[in-house]
Formats: structure tokens, C-alpha cells, sequence
């Protein structure tokens, strides 16, 4: 009976986990032998680079110096808005995940338009200083830092919101009935508790940074960073070398997780209360006005790139060259982007792509999260390894594996040529999502009750009936929000398209960049607005999905 | 759904284990266990968390193998059979209702597994939730029921398929303890209709007392002894049986076939025992279990009692317990009716006439 229990759940792992050991684990390990294959020479080329030194140091002081952006942001904040009541607080926190919306790149693009050098902010602050020149260049180091705090405090803030949103609020008082002040209760009772919260929001942080692709590779100018660097080895043929500078990468990504293990090593308790704390009220009315206002400039900060680049989209090409505002509007960039073919098909090209890679996510992860949660099979850690694995290998460390391993057809050594065809983004799409949608799936799992499963057996139900009838709608709730995740990347999935994409297949990100590089704002704007509003319809869809089926 | 008659052994759907024994690693969860149970009997596996018997429970229902050991049916083996093969209905510790589903639903499922037409399944449905006095609660969410509700809905959907078998885990270890007092009565009569073996775990040996016909106590795996309630109460096997069944003090005492001496201080009585069926005639190393319902307050110079002092009154409704330090590390629990005697009161107690269980070492 145990033995064919075991049967039965290898004949569902055994594909799964062949499938992963092919598509996540083999172009990794790939690339590792690939940088060995004239012995050390790739590494020692490496190791004598200045320019490798120079990106592996910026990309680590990039990462670092984001993670430290993202905390000065996203602490305050939550801590704003979960222990305080004021005027506009729910409108602040309505928009307060915003960035996480934007694609990668349109967020960048969005701050070109706003601060770059002839950025709506930029000239507003020259003109009314009545200065010669731009009085800052988004550019380097600060640039891409002011990116990515703006993009990645979502994580710290979400963390550290839920974080005291289950903080139970007897132990805050327990403290102050001890004699704890205000300042003592919070560096001994409030942050020790958030710190696991806090430490996974900075490892999320911290390799999001470390594989960031878009904003040191519009803002970089003359910077090199790890990734960027890659794509330049590959593009030049420098195949060696790109596969040394993708391990370095991966193993700083591997690195990096594992410093964040031993800082939240000492973590053996967990916030199980339902908290249930109420916010307080700012008492002086002084504070409450500058509250109310510090509130209202916070959210006007946050919208405003979205709003930037809807107006942009109106812009007509070309024209906004020296003036704060674009000075001519038409909805011409719109209607050539619904009528012209070549401008078109990067639109269906990143639907399609982002359709195929989501519906692999959703059986796939599917199977896994259900081995991984409900499942007592020998190989479970090995599979539980292997979902979340493409977490920990940066973007472009995946793409180049998949270039460097599905290149040729040559079935002695499972490859399969798949670079240059169709199909080559929307694996790239589905290993990256991997993660993603597997634990979203598993959530759902594990707040199942376990026996409901050897109920639906014992009341005589065959194993196809029990995952039809109860497995599936036990999962559904995170088999929907994980889809919508991984759709929602996908199609404005830019890291991996940047290495992996042909003009046939280019998906909408690389079309904006084309355009920015042809000084086509407008056309630009105007496919990050579609985009957006692609991310907005697929959230819309897959809400209503689950109403009508709740 | 009736059992396969089996051409050997007995073919009246008896449920039975023999030499089953599980390990997790080097622990023995379940260590060759054996007992029986048969059509219409109730019978409630006892014991503590980590004697094994959700484990044994699993094991008969078929979601975990024994390492060795066969369970069979009406003398069928059906050791191999998987869950939903074997056709028994079985009742959750915490119910495991589909929460997707309705109550008639979740009721029904059985019978959809086995191909019932839909209109069919939910009339079955129906006269079961009627059954357990759940009429007309068929549309409601299963979230909306009360816990004595779902448990009623937990028994439908395990009966509705008319089962070989009935189990139940821990059955009203979710209820409150005034609607535990009635689910006792009620799942007593509602398991005896069904006319099966009906094999239920529970902790509590109150609610074993209540339902079962015969317990089967188990302690770390073993099978410590199988009777009535009054059988492992009056006439426990072990000193192991005594002590987790009823309270009382286990004293040493020595073996004098119908009777027995206790001596404790310097005084030694001697009170008439009583010992399991199947005992040795006389134990080397006996030990007497003293009942507080069998023992009675005196004057503390009556010859037939032994002296001490009262460490602790406690009033427990119709009686007051007593606590008597008798000796240094000897104290005993006597029940009085009258309850007149206080806390530091130097009094004598005095052994009814039995008799008194005597159980080995």
C-alpha cells in the first residue's frame, strides 16, 4: 500500500522534476561547464578585466544601496500607515503598491520622461531657478538607485504592513505595563518581531537588484554592471566569458541569499496572533496637517509617472525636444500602433507568449505544489529545491543558459534548438514564474485540511475525482492569483527577452526600447500605457473569474 | 456495497486485526496489535497522544500500511485494498467537510464516487441529513453549521454509502462538553442502526464509557487490555490498565489468592480482590488498586482504618472527595456523602468490602 502510494506520486513527479532538471537545472549547469571549456583562461580573463571587476563591484554597491533606499522608504511608510489614522490615509495606501504595476521598463521610462535630462520635473526646476544647464543627470549609480527605491519599496512596505498587521498588540501593551517607552518598545518588542518580515522583503530587494537589467541598461551610460555586461560578452561573441560573468552573478545572487539566511537565522517564533490593533489618531492638529501634506506629496510622487507617460503617450514624435511639457498632442501614435503590422505584432507577440508560458506555470506548478504540500514521497525535497530555484538565479543568468543549451538539436545531449524560434521567450517566461506561481498554489494547498483529501478516498472517490473535485478547488484561489502574476511578468517581461529575442518574436519591451532609441517617445508611451492596461484588464479578468466562481 | 463472503474463516463482517505493527524509524507507533470487532458492536480504541490509536485507526481505514499484520473483513484480507476500495465511512477528528461544497453535497460525494445519478445521489443525501436530524440543511454552506451540525453532516456523508465499516476519529473531542453529553447518546443509537463493526479512537475515557460496547485500551503501541468498561475498570490486567482507567491509588500489597494485605504506616488490613479473568492464581509482586468510592472516612482509631490527614477537601456535586496523607508519599481519595470533615482533620479510613482489583507489577 506505501510502496504504491510512493508509485503513484513518482508517476506525476518523475515528469515534472525531469522536466525541471531540463529547463531550470541542466542551462545552469551548463553555463558552469561552458566557462571551463578552454580550462581557466575564461576565469583569468575575468579576474584581469577591469571592466569585469568595475561591473561585479557596481553591481553589489547597486544592490546594496537599493536595499538600504528600499527600507528608508518602505519601513516608514508602513509604519505610517499601519499605527496611524489621518486625513488621506486610504488614499495613500490605495496607491502605495502602484509601482509595483509598472512594468520594469515603463517604470524607467516614466522616470526618463519625469527627470531625466529634459524630464517634466527636470525643466520645471530650471526654469524656475533660471538655470543655463539641467540642475541634475539621471545617470550612474544615483540613477539607478532612485529607480529601483521607487520600484522596489513595494516589497519592504508589503512585508513590514503584514508583518504589523499580525503583530499582536498585547505584546506592545505587556511592554509599556513593564515600563517600556515609546523608543524601547520599538527596538526591543516591535522591529525584533518584524525582522523576519523585514529580512525577506530586503533578500527580495537585494536580488531583484542584483538581476535589475532595464535601469542600468537605459541609465548606465558609460556604467557597467553585471548584467549588462553579459549581454555586451554575448553580443560581441564572447561566449567564454559571458558564461564566467553569468556564474559570477549567480553565485552573488547565491551569496546574497544565503547572507540573508544567516541574518534571520535566529528566527524560531512566528507572529500566529490575529493582531487586531487599532490605529491611532495624530492628536496635534499641526502634525495632522503636515501629515495630511507629506501624505498628499507622497502620492502625487507615486502616480506621477504613470500619469507622465499616459500623457506622453498623446505626444506627438518627435516634437517635445526643449519644452517642459510635450507641446503637441494627437492620438496618432495609437491609432498606427492598431493599424501598422510591424508595430502590432510585438502586441500579439507578448500576449501569445505570455498565454503559452502561463498555462505551462498553471499545470506544471500546479502538479508540483500538490506533491510538495499534500504528497510523502522520497523526492519531495529534491522538487521543493528545484520550484525554487529560478528564484535565486538572476534574469539574465537564465536567458543565457537557455541560449547557451538550446542552440542546436542534438538529442544525445537533450538539446533541442529553440533559440531563434518561437518558443524560446515563453520558456524563458515560464522558468522565470516557476516560484511564483508554485508557492502561490502551495498557500492555497496548505490552508486545506489534509484529511480532506483521505476523506474524498475513503468515501470511495478515484484519484482523478478527488483532484477534479476537491485538490482543484482547494487550489484554485492561488492557482488564479499565481496565473495573474506570471501572466502579468510575462508580458512585460523585458530581462530575459533583451538576450533572448529576434525580431520576429520581439515582445512589447523591446519595442518600446527601439522606439526610445529612435526618439519616438510617443510610440513609446503609448505601448507602456497598452501595457498597462493589458496588466489592468488580465487583474480585472481574473478577479471576476473568481467572484463568479466564489 | 455488501462484504465479498469469504470462503474460509467467518463471513459475518467482522472487522479484525492481527499482528499489526507499524514503525516510523526506529519508533514502534503500533506494536503487534490485535482485536476484533464485530457487526453492530462499538467498539472505542483508548488511549493518550502517541499510544498509537489514530495510527491503528489509519492502518484499518487504509491510509497507512502496517509493516506487518493483516486487517480483514468478514475474514476477507483486505490489508492491500486501498481507501477507496474498501468501502467504510469515516468520521474526521476536525470532520474534513469539503468546504466548496454544500452540505447535500458533501453528503452526496460518496455517491457520486460509486456513479449514482444526481437526482438519486441528493434524495439519499436528503433522508440521511433527515437521519441525523439535519431535514431541510441540505443547501446550507458547511461553514454556517455548528460544530454538533458538521459533526451530524460528517456522520450523514459516512453513512449515506452504507458502509462496511464504520469509523470515527475522535468524534466529540470538538464539541462543547454540554452538547458532547447529548452527541454521546445520540451517536450511540445512530451507530447501533447502522448495524456494522463501528471502531472509534478517543482520549477521553468518559466519552469511551459513554458509547463503546468494549474498549480497547492502548499504551506506546501495545494493546494493554480489550474488555467492557466495566471489565478494565473492576478488573484491570496491569497496573498500567489501572491506572489510566478510573482514579484510585495503586498500592503494594501482599497476594493472598481472595484476599489480600495492605499495609501502610504500621497498620495492615486485609480486603478482598478481585483479579482479571485469565490471571495467574497468585502474584509474586501485587498491587491493590484502592477506589475512592471504596473506601470510607472513620474515626482515626477505628482498627479497620488506617490514619492520616485530610491535605485537601474538594466538593465534587453529590459527594466530597477527600484527600489523606496516610503515610510519607501514601495518600488516598475518599468519597463521602456527608462531607462534614475538614482540611487538617485527623481521621481514620476504613476499605469497603470489595472487592478490590489486583493487578501484577
Amino acid at each position: 500500500m506505501r510502496t504504491s502510494t510512493q508509485r503513484r506520486s513518482w508517476v506525476i513527479a518523475l515528469p515534472v522534476m525531469l522536466l525541471l532538471l531540463w529547463t531550470v537545472v541542466y542551462p545552469n549547469v551548463a553555463v558552469i561547464v561552458g566557462s571551463f571549456e578552454n580550462g581557466l583562461e575564461h576565469w583569468r580573463e575575468f579576474a584581469a578585466s577591469p571592466a569585469d571587476r568595475e561591473a561585479l563591484r557596481t553591481s553589489l554597491v547597486i544592490s546594496v544601496a537599493s536595499v538600504l533606499a528600499s527600507l528608508a522608504i518602505g519601513v516608514p511608510l508602513a509604519f505610517l500607515l499601519g499605527r496611524f489614522e489621518f486625513p488621506g490615509r486610504r488614499l495613500l495606501r490605495a496607491v502605495a503598491t502602484l509601482p509595483a504595476a509598472l512594468p520594469p521598463l515603463v517604470g524607467v521610462i516614466a522616470f526618463l520622461f519625469l527627470y531625466g535630462e529634459s524630464g517634466l520635473i527636470t525643466r520645471s526646476v530650471q526654469r524656475a531657478f533660471g538655470m543655463a544647464e539641467a540642475p541634475w543627470r539621471l545617470q550612474g549609480v544615483p540613477a539607478i538607485v532612485f529607480v529601483h527605491a521607487y520600484t522596489m519599496y513595494v516589497y519592504v512596505f508589503l512585508f513590514v504592513s503584514a508583518g504589523l498587521e499580525r503583530f499582536d498588540a498585547t505584546l506592545d501593551e505587556a511592554a509599556s505595563g513593564l515600563g517600556a517607552g515609546t523608543w524601547q518598545r520599538l527596538r526591543r518588542v516591535t522591529l525584533p518581531l518584524l525582522m523576519p518580515a523585514v529580512a525577506g522583503s530586503m533578500l527580495l530587494v537585494f536580488m531583484n537588484s542584483l538581476g535589475s537589467f532595464s535601469a542600468p541598461y537605459v541609465f548606465g551610460g558609460g556604467l557597467r554592471v553585471l548584467s549588462t555586461q553579459i549581454l555586451a560578452s554575448k553580443i560581441n561573441g564572447a561566449m567564454g566569458l559571458a558564461y564566467v560573468e553569468t556564474t559570477v552573478l549567480a553565485l552573488s545572487a547565491v551569496a546574497g541569499l544565503l547572507l540573508f539566511r544567516w541574518i534571520d537565522r535566529k528566527r524560531k517564533y512566528t507572529l500566529a496572533s490575529k493582531g487586531g490593533r487599532t490605529r491611532r489618531v495624530i492628536g496635534s492638529r499641526r502634525t495632522q496637517v503636515l501629515t495630511s501634506v507629506l501624505a498628499a506629496a507622497i502620492v502625487i510622487t507615486l502616480i506621477l509617472p504613470h500619469l507622465m507617460v499616459i500623457l506622453v503617450s498623446f505626444a506627438r514624435d518627435g516634437v517635445w525636444t526643449t519644452q517642459v511639457l510635450p507641446p503637441e498632442y494627437t492620438l496618432e501614435n495609437y491609432r498606427r500602433l492598431f493599424s501598422e503590422a510591424e508595430l502590432w505584432r510585438p502586441i500579439t507577440n507578448s500576449v501569445s507568449m505570455a498565454l503559452v508560458a502561463t498555462a505551462a506555470n498553471v499545470v506544471i506548478c500546479f502538479l508540483a505544489a500538490y506533491l510538495i504540500v499534500l504528497r510523502r514521497f522520497t523526492g519531495r525535497r529534491l522538487l521543493e529545491l528545484l520550484v525554487a530555484l529560478p528564484w535565486a538565479i538572476p534574469a539574465t543568468a537564465i536567458a543565457l543558459g537557455l541560449a547557451a543549451t538550446f542552440n542546436q538539436n542534438d538529442l544525445l545531449t537533450g538539446r533541442v534548438l529553440l533559440v531563434g524560434t518561437f518558443w524560446i521567450l515563453p520558456l524563458a517566461y515560464f522558468i522565470r514564474d516557476i516560484p511564483l506561481v508554485a508557492s502561490a498554489v502551495e498557500g492555497s494547498l496548505r490552508q486545506m485540511d489534509p484529511s480532506l483529501e483521505d476523506a474524498a478516498r475513503g468515501l470511495g472517490a478515484s484519484w482523478l475525482l478527488t483532484m477534479r473535485r476537491v485538490i482543484l478547488p482547494a487550489a484554485r484561489p492561488g492557482l488564479v492569483a499565481g496565473a495573474l502574476l506570471a501572466a502579468v511578468t510575462a508580458v512585460g517581461e523585458f530581462v530575459a527577452s533583451v538576450v533572448l529575442y529576434t525580431h520576429a518574436n520581439r515582445p512589447i519591451s523591446m519595442e518600446i526600447l527601439a522606439q526610445l532609441r529612435a526618439l519616438a517617445f510617443g510610440t513609446a508611451a503609448a505601448y507602456s500605457v497598452l501595457l498597462i492596461l493589458l496588466v489592468l484588464a488580465m487583474t480585472l479578468v481574473a478577479r471576476s473569474f473568481e467572484e463568479r466562481l466564489a | 456495497m455488501t462484504a465479498a463472503p469469504s470462503a474460509r474463516g467467518r463471513d459475518d463482517g467482522a472487522l479484525a486485526l492481527a499482528g499489526i505493527t507499524r514503525r516510523f524509524g526506529d519508533y514502534t507507533a503500533v506494536d503487534n496489535v490485535a482485536f476484533e470487532v464485530a457487526p453492530g458492536e462499538l467498539l472505542g480504541l483508548v488511549g493518550a497522544s502517541g499510544s498509537g490509536k489514530t495510527t491503528t485507526l489509519r492502518i484499518v481505514a487504509g491510509y497507512e500500511a502496517p509493516d506487518a499484520g493483516t486487517v480483514t473483513l468478514g475474514g476477507t484480507d483486505i490489508t492491500n485494498i486501498p481507501p477507496e476500495k474498501r468501502g467504510f465511512g469515516m468520521v474526521f477528528q476536525h470532520y474534513a467537510l469539503f468546504p466548496h461544497m454544500s452540505v447535500a453535497h458533501n453528503v452526496a460525494f460518496g455517491l457520486e464516487a460509486r456513479g449514482v445519478n444526481k437526482t438519486e445521489r441528493l434524495e439519499k443525501a436528503r433522508q440521511a441529513l433527515a437521519a441525523v436530524g439535519l431535514e431541510g440543511a441540505g443547501d446550507r454552506a458547511t461553514q454556517s453549521l455548528s460544530g454538533g451540525e458538521q459533526q451530524r453532516v460528517a456522520l450523514a456523508r459516512a453513512m449515506v454509502i452504507e458502509p462496511r465499516a464504520l469509523l470515527l476519529d475522535e468524534p466529540l473531542s470538538n464539541l462543547d462538553p454540554t452538547l458532547r453529553q447529548t452527541m454521546r447518546n445520540d451517536l450511540r443509537a445512530m451507530l447501533r442502526r447502522v448495524g456494522v463493526p463501528a471502531l472509534f479512537v478517543t482520549h477521553d475515557q468518559e466519552d469511551a464509557f459513554a458509547i463503546s460496547d468494549r474498549i480497547a485500551l492502548l499504551k506506546l503501541g501495545k494493546l494493554l487490555q480489550v474488555g467492557t468498561a466495566e471489565e478494565l475498570y473492576h478488573a484491570p490486567i496491569s497496573r498500567e490498565v489501572a491506572a489510566f482507567i478510573g482514579r484510585g491509588t495503586i498500592l503494594p500489597a501482599v497476594d493472598n489468592g481472595d484476599r489480600a494485605a495492605v499495609t501502610i504506616g504500621a497498620k495492615t488490613i486485609d480486603v478482598r480482590v478481585t483479579r482479571a479473568a485469565g490471571a495467574a492464581s497468585r502474584f509474586e509482586h501485587a498491587y491493590v488498586v484502592l477506589r475512592p468510592d471504596e473506601l470510607a472516612l472513620t474515626n482515626s482509631d477505628d482498627d479497620q482504618a488506617w490514619s492520616g490527614r485530610i491535605s485537601n477537601r474538594r466538593f465534587a456535586g453529590g459527594t466530597v472527595v477527600y484527600r489523606v496523607e496516610l503515610a510519607e508519599d501514601v495518600v488516598v481519595e475518599v468519597e463521602s456523602e456527608t462531607g462534614t470533615e475538614r482540611e487538617g482533620d485527623l481521621v481514620g479510613v476504613t476499605p469497603s468490602a470489595g472487592p478490590f482489583p489486583l493487578v501484577p507489577r
